[in-house]
């Protein structure tokens, strides 16, 4: 079962063409590192978010590989340099190979 | 029955913290400042890697281990012909020592990265940027954990 939940993203407003507008974005997911016990000593297996990837019309724009050590519900902000209106395209991926996935549209006036 | 909703995703979302929250790192033997330099070695190779152009903000105190943020920015025009090509975070005494690695470029438009990190105890977090012209900058921050997660 996929242990992702919701998607969240947000853009700085009002971007302007050659300027970078702040993305920022998470998705809920526990990311279990793998070094917790449960409550009867057992470890409890890994299960994380390995990578997470940005493109804008189609280019990519940010690639992060995920280790344990990233909190759960990762969340990121980052930068895209406005040219053409287009969509953003947002894509997790977790070591069980579930996805998570999103799309918005980048308006540039 | 849409208000019962809202409360049941809201406690949804409350349990999915919870269990964040609950993030404890029981390898008792974290790893050591020598795993670190062997995971920069083994990334690097033996290229120079110098202090500077990178700042890495952390709160000098983290009260919680399990979410501590992260802003990690790099002094780079970040045009096509000179750009932060990658960014990578290391923890010293995490029981691993890799964090987050990230692949920037020109489309980027400025070289700044937030996430929000784990640490198991108090401990040194270094960032090491990787230009496009291959040269290694980086930039270190000592972080008080108060609570590095959970007890058993």
């Amino acid at each position: 079962m996929s242990r992702f939940g919701k998607v969240w993203v947000r853009l700085s407003e009002n971007p302007k063409r050659g300027e970078p507008v702040e993305v920022r974005a998470m998705v809920m997911h526990p990311m279990e590192s793998g070094f917790r016990l449960d409550n009867v000593g057992q470890r409890i297996p890994r299960h994380i978010v390995t990578s997470f990837t940005c493109t804008y019309a189609g280019k990519p724009v940010f690639r992060a590989t995920l280790h344990p050590a990233i909190a759960a519900n990762p969340y990121f902000v980052f930068y895209v340099l406005a040219g053409d209106s287009g969509n953003l395209e947002f894509a997790w991926t977790d070591d069980r190979g579930e996805m998570a996935t999103h799309k918005v549209t980048l308006e540039v006036a | 029955m849409a208000r019962k909703s809202v409360v049941n995703g809201r406690r949804r979302a409350l349990r999915a913290i919870g269990a964040g929250a609950c993030l404890l790192i029981v390898r008792p033997a974290a790893a050591t400042p020598e795993e670190l330099a062997a995971a920069l070695r083994e990334m690097f190779g033996d290229r120079p890697i110098t202090p500077g152009r990178v700042k890495l903000d952390i709160p000098r105190l983290a009260e919680n281990g399990n979410l501590v943020p992260v802003v990690l920015s790099v002094d780079s025009p970040m045009s096509e012909q000179d750009y932060v090509a990658s960014l990578h975070v290391f923890a010293e005494r995490n029981p691993l020592p890799r964090i987050l690695d990230v692949e920037l470029g020109p489309l980027n438009g400025r070289a700044r990265i937030v996430t929000r990190i784990r640490l198991a105890v108090s401990q040194q977090v270094r960032a090491v940027a990787v230009m496009s012209d291959g040269t290694l900058w980086s930039a270190a921050a000592d972080v008080e954990v108060t609570v590095g997660g959970c007890d058993p």
